[in-house]
């Protein structure tokens, strides 16, 4: 008689289980960042930043080439030129907002070329190990032994001005670091019951590392490599801004901040505005990657 | 102890030889010919002939790499194309000035640094926690060469507290630790020390939390030991990694100065890598870069030796 509550509690159970279905690891992952405000805001002001970028000649701006010798360096909140004009008389809005172009261009393409160089090259070293791993990784440590600032101007500074080796130095500078990432998440997947079960049931070498490897790896090397975006959006601008990157007069947040070094006595806020973007999409990069973080975290 | 750095340093050899080679294959790499800065353009073939084997351009890379190695083992770089003076003696002048900036920095860097981290570890999820963070992560995200102009315009321009460029009196290039030079370097070592000071703010502060969440701690202070003997234990555990990442960090400010000293004006070895880049000084270029980069090499062998000195696990490992 008494066992009569106990299965009916057992029942319920089983019946209050299916109630509320289990959610995947990226719907949660998704859920918890939306609920991050700071990950939020800043996903906005790029995503603002972003769009009027994309959309900068559609915005009814000044032409951001034309100067005039008769408004030069005109202050912030002047009628007309709401932030003002540069050296060379152009309206700095239009030129900050087509800035954006060129400066998120070769600021993040460098990361996305070096994410997928770097996570062929250490999911290969990771899954196959031995020999090549070695190869590999011991090629890497080469380019450990430099500062990345001094790598990426090395390579620049050899290759000569220009937007493409820019790109090029920078992307050089970010595949070893993303590379190593890489590798240490895959050799610690590589062993793991599922990936043996793969191999059991037939798998090829790159079935394995495209299915059964890639998918539990490429979450955490893509939230280090969303980290490596605000490094390179202050490098690559850097490049522009020792006049090894980007050439005048194309607008881009760097290059600007260089030729305005001049106007520092004349009208000094003026002058410091590209590098005020520079920092806003860095800190919003670097803010929105630590909020990732956290939320693929879930164990905490 | 011995037989550890005695591995370490076998290990570093062969990174050396590849930072070698790398810096001379950095010359192959340049377009055109990297004879054009000292040949005039009406130059004869047989001038430029002439030249190409003077420098040892006309033999097979191997064979320049190898002369290349034994030269610079010597202590030989090459003489500098537009001044003609020796490369090494130019980039170790320059690279003094580089070490004064970067030790400075250092100084502000890593004491704002572990003092910041320590107390967001210890006041976690508080709002001194949430102040501190932010202050690493504006260092971590600022672009330094903008920091440096904003920071000129405030002192120099707007309230003439601070020189602007320069690093020294009349534009000097020689240093002396006096009040007339030592106010050149406020600015730019401030500058400097942005970057450092976020990154061990945030590795003292995910140091700190881990630490003290641990069980060992909970031990202490249940065996009633007081708050200082925590924080003491704190710091012993914490001092490894972070002395590993600060000695990275100040790689990073000697080799990385470039962008500082090129709006500062102060006279280092980015400064002087900056005019050999602009110049196509090539052997300049090249000894720069190496000389930095041994730098920066033999500064990672110090950490790891000074880490496993510190903490006795990882000569085991």
């Amino acid at each position: 008689m008494s066992e009569l509550p106990l299965s009916a509690t057992a029942d319920a159970a089983l019946q209050a289980a299916p109630a509320t279905k289990a959610r995947g690891y990226w719907a949660t992952v998704g859920r918890r960042i939306r609920r991050d405000k700071v990950s939020m805001a800043c996903a906005l002001v790029l995503l603002l930043i972003f769009l009027s970028a994309i959309l900068a000649p559609w915005l009814g701006l000044e032409d951001p080439y034309k100067g005039s010798m008769i408004r030069r360096l005109r202050h912030i909140g002047t009628v007309g030129y709401p932030l003002g004009t540069d050296e060379l008389g152009r309206d700095m809005l239009a030129r900050l907002i087509y800035g954006g172009r060129l400066s998120l261009v070769i600021g993040i393409l460098p990361v996305i070329l070096a994410f997928c160089i770097g996570t062929s090259l250490g999911l290969v070293a990771g899954y196959v190990g031995g020999k090549l791993n070695t190869a590999i990784m011991r090629t890497i440590d080469v380019f450990y032994a430099f500062p990345s600032v001094l790598l990426a101007i090395a390579i620049s500074g050899a290759l000569g001005a220009g937007i493409l080796n820019s790109i090029v130095s920078l992307t050089v500078v970010f595949v070893p670091q993303i590379t190593r990432v890489a590798e240490s998440v895959t050799t610690g997947v590589r062993n793991m019951d599922f990936v043996e079960a793969a191999r059991a049931s037939g798998a090829g070498p790159i079935t394995i590392m495209r299915v059964h490897i890639l998918g539990n790896v490429l979450g955490a090397i893509f939230v280090y490599a969303t980290s490596l975006i605000s490094v390179s959006m202050i490098l690559a601008a850097g490049l522009s801004f020792l006049g090894l990157g980007t050439k005048p007069p194309e607008p881009e947040w760097g290059l600007m901040l260089n030729t305005l070094r001049t106007a520092i006595y004349v009208n000094p806020w003026v002058a410091a505005l590209p590098g005020a973007m520079i920092f806003a999409v860095s800190i919003c990069f670097n803010l929105l990657s630590d909020g990732l973080r956290s939320a693929m975290d879930i164990r905490n | 102890m011995l037989a550890y750095i005695a591995r370490r340093i076998v290990y570093v050899v062969p990174i050396v030889i590849s930072v070698a080679l790398v810096c001379f294959l950095l010359v192959h790499i340049t377009p055109g010919d990297p004879l054009v800065a000292v040949l005039p353009a009406d130059a004869s073939q047989e001038l430029a002939a002439q030249l190409r084997s003077a420098y040892g351009f006309d033999r097979k890379l191997p064979v320049q790499f190898g002369l290349w190695l034994m030269r610079a083992l010597h202590g030989d770089l090459g003489n500098s194309i537009a001044t003609g003076r020796p490369v090494l003696a130019e980039v170790m002048r320059a690279v003094s000035n580089t070490v004064t900036l970067a030790i400075a920095a250092a100084i502000i860097g890593f004491t704002m640094g572990i003092l910041l981290g320590l107390i967001a570890g210890y006041f976690r999820e508080t709002w001194i926690d949430k102040l501190a963070t932010s202050f690493a992560i504006a260092g971590v995200s600022v672009p330094h060469y903008w920091l440096g102009m904003v920071l000129v315009i405030i002192f120099s321009v707007q309230l003439n507290w601070l020189p602007a460029v320069g690093a020294g009196p009349g534009g000097s290039a020689t240093w002396a630790w006096d009040w007339a030079h030592l106010q050149y370097l406020v600015l730019p070592a401030i500058t400097t020390s942005v970057i450092p000071m976020g990154i061990v703010t945030r590795t003292v502060r995910a140091l700190t939390g881990d630490i003290l969440s641990q069980d060992f701690v909970e031990a202490l202070r249940a065996k009633g030991l007081h708050e200082r003997g925590v924080f003491r234990h704190v710091i012993k555990n914490a001092a490894p990694t972070a002395l590993a990442v600060m000695g990275l960090q100040l790689g990073y400010m000697l080799g990385g100065s470039i962008l500082i000293e090129t709006v500062f004006s102060w006279p280092g070895s980015g400064f002087l890598l900056n005019s050999a880049i602009f110049q196509r000084d090539l052997p300049l270029l090249q000894g720069t870069i190496l000389i930095l980069a041994l730098f920066f090499v033999f500064l990672n062998l110090m950490v790891d030796i000074a880490q496993a000195a510190i903490d006795p696990r990882i000569k085991r490992g």
